[in-house]
């Protein structure tokens, strides 16, 4: 890579791909922007002109807003406590020598290969039904009243599904974290008097640091986004409305695309004013 | 104190027994070196006596009492590892630190032995440093320093050096029987490596295959070695093994001669051949002869300014009060 022509070389070799990511991107969001300044309205009059900020100042002061910014927080920050505590304990215990580890190392990472549609219609039906539901069995047969999951416990009931489908995904990257530990520190921590617990707390748990942050990272923007869960289950009732659910709702059901158009551009905001937030911590993780 | 005894001790993975009964006494304040080739079991032995390892069977006793299944915090015993297994995300205070923290002692005193120790091993100026910003000789020091303020009864170290670069073993060699001479606290090394063995070991235990070969002073195996697997790994370069006619003529099956005991000369001696390659170290040179009709090769140390070309025809005479004598079985005769 070091001579003139190698360079320009590689430059046109990359151009096709970073032309095409830049297309991607630029052009969708291009469009967003120009639709947030305009009234949009495509069954009732079409395009109706510029009209400044004001879709973005109707978005904000919509009495959905702060509670679907709210949700949304609460469903990223449960499922990251949810997967991130779970995970290294799975991984502690998958990292054990045991017998038919392979076997039970896939089926800990199966979920993650279930498309989020399926995944919520499953848990939607056949385990937290009230009536049929797996759960209402179980709670009948310990002769309790069944909860209607989605309607009364709406929220655990979306965060449990999402952790459910993100749990291997930390637990795999965590695994893998934790078997790159050199185990003569764990024993030279077990020569110096250090009990399971400080082991884990002193050695372990600093070790999979990085590991954690890379997990929440990417899990946080995904997580964002979650779509598919809430549409399926609870189509955006019982305080499950999202950020995202609601741009979802102000450009398809209400039909006002300048509307959503805002709602996205703020989205793109609070995306990245969390990203700014963690690549901050990873970059202080990754220095040491 | 630490008189560290194993009585009968065997250590089994699965169905391959990898020390078969084994006895051995280290006394207190000894410096001793396991040493034999790679996957002899050394290191296992080692880390028996840590606790690493459970015994399959047999006693391990440190200073009298059963430490058999006294698990390795409790033994008193400090180990330096390999890998030095410092705590990267720690500053080398926190590394140093860190037994004493585990064991709830006083900060004053934590302070008092991290600034002794620091000021033994040059590492005052490193210790708000991490593990990472460390050079490897350094971090050595640091795995050292982590052992001493334990104020263990015995030392373990396991292939401490290996890691090191040539110029840095030499130093870190002196260092750590420095250390022994001002500790007198006893000390377990295992290495590979015979001319670390040598030079630090008050006594060496040469292993093979989890045997004990061996046990005796440097100079004792250097002297007399029992076999001939000791001959052969005691001393450098190698002692020249001879069978056959040459050896019938001393009453054994093999004699051993060490290339230092051979004199080498272009006009008259015992045995002749033509020299191949010479390696010259300024000090000494190494002559490998071959065409003796003795053994492929026969090396042979001379003086640095002996100057005999590659092709060249030479003599050896070989000490005779010097040769070392091994029946069929490869067992030392004595004379």
């Amino acid at each position: 890579m070091a001579t003139q022509h190698s360079r320009s070389a590689a430059r046109i070799m990359m151009a096709p791909a970073v032309i095409l990511l830049l297309g991607w991107m630029l052009v969708p969001l291009t469009m967003t922007v120009i639709f947030s300044f305009k009234k949009y309205l495509p069954l009732r009059g079409g395009d109706l002109g510029w009209v400044g900020f004001d879709n973005y100042v109707r978005f904000v002061s919509s009495s959905t807003f702060w509670p679907s910014v709210q949700a949304t927080l609460v469903i990223v920050g449960g499922v990251l406590a949810i997967t991130v505590v779970f995970g290294v304990l799975l991984a502690l215990l998958l990292d054990q020598p045991m017998w038919g580890q392979g076997v039970v190392r896939i089926l800990v990472i199966a979920p993650f290969f279930v498309m989020p549609t399926v995944s919520a219609l499953v848990w939607k039906n056949i385990f937290m039904d009230p009536v049929n539901g797996l759960f209402a069995h179980l709670w009948k047969f310990f002769g309790a009243e069944p909860i209607s999951w989605l309607s009364e416990a709406s929220m655990p009931s979306i965060i449990l599904i999402v952790s459910w489908q993100w749990l291997p995904f930390a637990t795999l990257i965590l695994l893998t974290a934790m078997q790159s530990l050199d185990s003569e520190q764990l024993e030279a921590a077990e020569m110096d008097g250090a009990s399971p617990l400080a082991r884990f707390g002193y050695i372990v748990l600093p070790h999979l640091g990085r590991a954690i942050t890379v997990v929440v990272l990417i899990q946080t923007i995904f997580l964002l986004s979650i779509f598919a869960e809430i549409f399926v289950t609870t189509q955006g009732a019982f305080g499950t409305r999202t950020l995202t659910y609601l741009i979802f709702q102000r450009v398809l059901e209400s039909q006002n695309i300048g509307l959503g158009s805002a709602g996205g551009v703020y989205a793109i905001i609070l995306a990245n004013i969390v990203a700014a937030f963690l690549m901050r911590i990873v970059g202080k993780n990754l220095d040491t | 104190m630490g008189r560290i005894t194993l009585d009968k001790v065997t250590k089994s993975f699965g169905a391959t027994e990898v020390i078969p009964p084994l006895d051995l006494t280290i006394e207190d304040g000894e410096f001793t070196v396991f040493v034999g080739p790679s996957g002899c079991g050394k290191s296992t032995l080692l880390r028996l006596i840590a606790g690493l390892e459970d015994v399959s069977s047999g006693q391990i006793r440190i200073d009298g009492n059963d430490a058999t299944m006294v698990p390795p915090a409790k033994r008193g015993l400090a180990m330096v590892f390999q890998s030095y297994a410092l705590y990267p995300h720690m500053s080398v205070r926190k590394n140093i630190a860190f037994p004493m923290r585990m064991a709830n002692m006083p900060q004053e005193e934590q302070d008092r032995r991290i600034d002794a120790a620091a000021k033994a091993l040059n590492l005052t100026d490193y210790l708000d440093r991490k593990p990472g910003q460390l050079s490897g000789g350094q971090r050595q020091r640091v795995a050292i320093g982590r052992a001493i303020v334990r104020e263990p009864s015995a030392f373990l170290f396991d292939e401490p050096l290996s890691n090191l670069d040539a110029a840095l073993r030499v130093g870190m060699r002196m260092e750590i029987s420095e250390l022994h001479k001002k500790l007198a606290t006893t000390m377990v090394y295992v290495t590979h490596d015979q001319v670390e063995a040598m030079t630090m070991a008050d006594k060496i235990v040469v292993l093979r295959a989890g045997h004990i070969e061996q046990v005796g002073s440097p100079l004792d195996l250097y002297r007399a070695p029992r076999n001939l697997f000791v001959a052969g790994f005691i001393g450098s370069p190698k002692m020249n093994f001879i069978e056959g006619e040459e050896a019938a003529k001393y009453d054994c099956h093999t004699i051993g001669v060490r290339p230092e005991h051979i004199t080498i000369s272009g006009s008259e001696g015992a045995w002749s051949g033509v020299v191949g390659v010479s390696e010259h170290l300024g000090s000494d040179t190494f002559f490998h002869i071959h065409e003796t009709g003795l053994a492929e090769t026969i090396t042979v140390r001379a003086d640095g300014e002996v100057g005999f070309k590659h092709g060249d025809r030479v003599y050896l005479t070989p000490r005779t009060d010097m040769l070392h004598r091994f029946d069929t079985k490869g067992l030392r005769i004595d004379a």
